[in-house]
Parts: C-alpha cells; sequence; structure tokens
C-alpha cells in the first residue's frame, strides 16, 4: 500500500493503487445499502464536516466574492461592459468558483483530518477493537464520513456561492454605486436551473471523492505515527488533484447537454 | 515482583478429567507473512479458569496467534475453535456472537479517543443490547469501573488519563459483557514496575471475581510467573515447551533457559 506519492509517477503502482480505490469504493456501496445504518455516528460527522466548516467556508468565499468582483472590474470598464458585471460575477462563481473553491478547502480540512483520524485509530489498533467488539468499522467509520462529506459538501457550496455573490456586491455597491436590489435582480435574470443543477450535482461527485479519499488512507494507515502524516498528507494532494479530473469531466458533460 | 497473599493465580488441577473441554482449541496452525512463516504448526489449549502464558521473543508471532483467535488475521492452515465454533467457518453474526464472549485487552490499550470513558463503555454494550437485555446500562458501567477502581473518571477523556488508567479502562470495557475469556496482548509493556504490578494484582482479582479463563501474551517473565497456571514458550512459530513456570524454569534446554536468565 503505497503511503508517499510515488505512484503518481510509476504506472503501475498507479493502477494498482487506482483499482484498490475503486474495490473500496465498491465496498462503501455495498455496505451503504446493508441496514442498519449508524444515524447517530452520520448525524455527528455531518454537523463536524458540515457546521464546523461553515466558518472557514464562509470567510474563504466572501474573499473570493470580493477578489474576484475587485479584479475583473477594471477590464470589464474598459470593454464599456460594466453593467455586464453581476452577470458575469454570478455565473462564474455558481458555475466554477464557488464549487471548485469549496471543495479545494474541504479537501484540505476535512480530507486531512479524516485521513489522520482513521490513521491514527488504524495504527493505534482501535479499529481492531471496533471489529472485536461486533462492530462493522467499515459501517461505523468510513460509510458515515463518505456519506456525510457528500451530503455536506454541496450545502456549503451552496452556502459559498451565496456570501461569494454577496462579497462581490459589497465591491459594486462602493466602486459602482449599484443597489442591492439592482446587483440581485441582475445576478437572478442570469442564473438559470442550467447553472445550478450541474454545479450542485457535480458538488456532490466532489464530497464523494473528498471522503474516498480521506477514508481510503487512513482507513489503510501503515507504519506508526509517520503513517498517520502520510495519510493525512496524500490524501490531500490526491483528492484535491481529482477534484480537478471530476471537474473536468462535469465540464465536459454540462456542454454536451448546454450543445443540444 | 511480589503479589498481595489474597491475589494468587487460580491453583488449578490440571487433571485431564476435571478441566472439561477446551474453550480454544488450537491445532497444527500456520500464519505466513509472504516468506515469513510466524506459526508452524502451533498447538494449544485454554481451559475454564485457566491463565495461560505464552512468552516468546518479540516478532514471534505472539500477537498475530492472539489476532487469529478472534479472527482480525486468517490463518493459513490448521484448525483453531473457540468454544467449540471453528472460528474460521463462522458467518459475520456467528463470529459477532462468538467475540462478545471473548475480551481482548489490547498492547496499547486501544480506547476510542475521540468518545469519553463513559462512551467507550457503552460502545460494546451498545452494539450487543440483546445479550445484556433488562440489566441498566448505567449500573453494568460503574460497576466494571469499579472492579478496576476507576469510577471517577467516567467523564474523562482518554488523553486525561495515565498509561496505567488507559490499560484499566480498556481492562473495564472488555469486562462490562462479562466475557468467559479475555485475551491480554502485552498487558505490562510500556508500564513502570510500580504500574504493571498494580495490573498483574487486577488480572487476578479480575479472574477471581469475574471466573474468566485468560491467554495472557508477553515476554515480562515476572508477570508470567506470578500470573500463570501454565505457561508455553514460543519459538520458531511452535510450542517449543509447555509447562508451571516451576517446570519451565528448571528446564536444561538451553532455547528455554534463555528467558529465565
Amino acid at each position: 500500500m503505497p503511503t508517499s506519492l510515488n505512484f503518481i509517477t510509476n504506472g503501475k503502482a498507479f493502477f494498482d493503487e487506482t483499482g484498490r480505490i475503486s474495490l473500496f469504493a465498491a465496498r462503501f456501496f455495498r455496505e451503504v445499502v446493508k441496514p442498519p445504518l449508524e444515524w447517530r455516528e452520520l448525524l455527528k460527522q455531518c454537523y463536524v464536516v458540515g457546521y464546523q466548516s461553515l466558518l472557514l467556508v464562509g470567510v474563504t468565499g466572501f474573499i473570493i466574492g470580493l477578489v474576484f468582483d475587485i479584479q475583473t472590474r477594471p477590464t470589464m470598464i474598459d470593454f464599456g461592459a460594466e453593467g455586464y458585471m453581476p452577470a458575469m460575477v454570478s455565473i462564474a462563481i455558481v458555475r466554477e468558483i464557488g464549487p471548485i473553491i469549496t471543495a479545494l478547502i474541504c479537501a484540505g480540512k476535512i480530507g486531512s483530518s479524516i485521513g489522520a483520524e482513521l490513521g491514527s485509530m488504524k495504527v493505534t489498533e482501535q479499529i481492531d477493537a471496533m471489529e472485536v467488539s461486533g462492530t462493522n468499522p467499515f459501517k461505523f467509520l468510513v460509510v458515515t464520513r463518505i456519506l456525510a462529506v457528500t451530503l455536506m459538501l454541496p450545502l456549503l457550496v451552496i452556502m459559498a456561492d451565496t456570501v461569494g455573490l454577496f462579497g462581490a456586491f459589497l465591491v459594486e455597491n462602493l466602486k459602482g454605486d449599484v443597489t442591492f436590489s439592482l446587483y440581485f435582480n441582475k445576478v437572478f435574470n442570469n442564473i438559470v436551473f442550467g447553472d445550478l443543477i450541474p454545479s450542485t450535482l457535480k458538488s456532490f461527485f466532489f464530497g464523494f471523492a473528498i471522503g474516498l479519499i480521506g477514508c481510503y488512507k487512513g482507513y489503510n494507515a501503515e507504519k506508526g505515527t509517520a503513517g498517520v502524516g502520510a495519510a493525512a498528507n496524500v490524501a490531500v494532494v490526491i483528492a484535491s488533484l481529482l477534484l480537478f479530473v471530476l471537474d473536468l469531466i462535469a465540464v465536459l458533460v454540462t456542454d454536451i447537454f448546454y450543445d443540444l | 515482583m511480589q503479589t498481595s497473599p489474597q491475589i494468587q493465580a487460580n491453583p488449578l488441577i490440571f487433571n485431564e478429567k476435571e478441566r472439561g473441554a477446551p474453550l480454544i482449541e488450537i491445532r497444527d496452525l500456520h500464519k505466513a507473512f509472504g516468506n515469513h512463516h510466524v506459526l508452524n504448526g502451533f498447538n494449544m489449549d485454554l481451559f475454564e479458569r485457566e491463565n495461560l502464558v505464552i512468552v516468546g521473543k518479540s516478532g514471534s508471532g505472539k500477537s498475530v496467534l492472539l489476532k487469529c483467535i478472534v479472527r482480525l488475521e486468517e490463518y493459513d492452515s490448521g484448525s483453531l475453535k473457540v468454544l467449540g465454533s471453528n472460528i474460521s467457518e463462522l458467518g459475520q453474526d456467528e463470529l459477532d456472537r462468538i467475540r462478545s464472549d471473548v475480551g481482548f485487552l489490547f498492547q496499547g490499550s486501544a480506547l476510542y479517543d475521540s468518545m469519553t470513558v463513559r462512551e467507550n463503555l457503552q460502545f460494546p454494550l451498545r452494539r450487543h443490547a440483546d445479550r445484556m437485555r433488562g440489566e441498566d446500562e448505567e449500573k453494568l458501567i460503574l460497576s466494571a469501573l469499579e472492579s478496576v477502581g476507576l469510577a471517577h473518571t467516567l467523564e474523562l477523556m482518554p488523553e486525561e488519563l495515565s498509561g496505567g488508567m488507559k490499560r484499566r479502562v480498556a481492562l473495564a470495557r472488555t469486562l462490562i459483557l462479562r466475557p468467559k475469556i479475555i485475551l491480554y496482548d502485552e498487558p505490562t509493556s510500556g508500564l513502570d514496575p510500580i504500574t504493571s504490578k498494580e495490573i498483574i494484582e487486577l488480572i487476578l482479582k479480575v479472574q477471581h471475581q469475574y471466573d474468566t479463563a485468560s491467554l495472557i501474551i508477553t515476554h515480562d517473565m515476572d508477570c508470567a510467573r506470578v500470573i500463570s497456571n501454565r505457561m508455553i514458550i514460543l519459538v520458531d512459530g511452535i510450542n517449543y515447551g509447555e509447562g508451571t513456570y516451576q517446570e519451565l524454569a528448571g528446564s536444561s534446554e538451553p532455547k528455554i533457559r534463555a528467558f529465565f536468565k
């Protein structure tokens, strides 16, 4: 089981690792449909993943909205397209910036924390202790965490989008005297379900990828405390790479539907 | 190392007729990791109310043996029966039922560090609610903690406990389902001599109180001397020597004598 990132440059190791992650994902789908679900643990994880990430995601979304508007505004003014700012900002944030930035933040915060937590449980035999006490540790630890991240990430994305749009509004209001109602009228006139649905759907996949990789690396951690650190680190790197691959696939698929 | 006069290993009489069927019966057990053979035809019986100690060097396969008994590791060949059931043939439900009769004290205690002491003890209880039906959960938790002398730690987190206290709480968690057998993986490793002595006395006290059979893996010969009714010396994956502490200590076999120097 590679604990470093060597497998990225080694073809055979890459396919080995991809195969193992696929088997881990297949086991998740087998276990998730098998009752009973660990509801209490799932709710606890939703709280940890969702509520405890609100501030970080909110602040990041707000700053991204501000920065994006400040950076693009001069160019739009040069082209005499200042009036299109709300439309452009809203589409960029809702379609792309909101989901990918939120997912990357969560890969860093949640993916590493899951990798480290499960890795530490693995090397200190807590997972074995759980198993001998008659609990299925995969169901208790892995299924609940992957489900929690999958369910919470779209909600965090919606929150980040909203706060980001508000950040952009502040710039428009301060620099362009655009009122709140005018700004949000323009925003909602330009956002359609064709923007919201794909970005929400891909957020579910982003959440699944973050949870899956964090759990996979943590659950299979080896080599003591060094292995725990490696699990957390590699979980973030692989999840981040995977997010961009998923984003590319999502954009290509969405593009097909736009062309229809 | 001395123990208090009241707490001593059970003076069992190892008479074929009196000891009944073994709780754990292992025959010709083999286990290898790649080319490294850790168990090479190991045999063992554990009887009711017995303290059987297995000693061996680090890496000799002692912990792997314990893990095979509760099927945390699969063995390669041989036969391993726990409470009359062939452990490798059990379905998940049946395996969980057998596991609830076999407590396991891990070397590093393995307390769930995101849970309080109370939640650590609640965890196995809630998994086996049917087994403990009609019993007051709070009473069971308190009674298990009182038997290890740590009733005051109920709301503490594992990180707030010392190494010895963690080992005691882990023992309480093991005891809470009232198992018939307890497996101890190096119960005194990493502890200072005074705490080790306390843990040994506790193991003997618990065995008297709960009437369990114990299989203890250790390389601490003081622990083995005080605690054992019978010992097995594990060398090269087989039971190289077997008998009471005194019998083995008097052996002229160099590989056995090496443990008593």
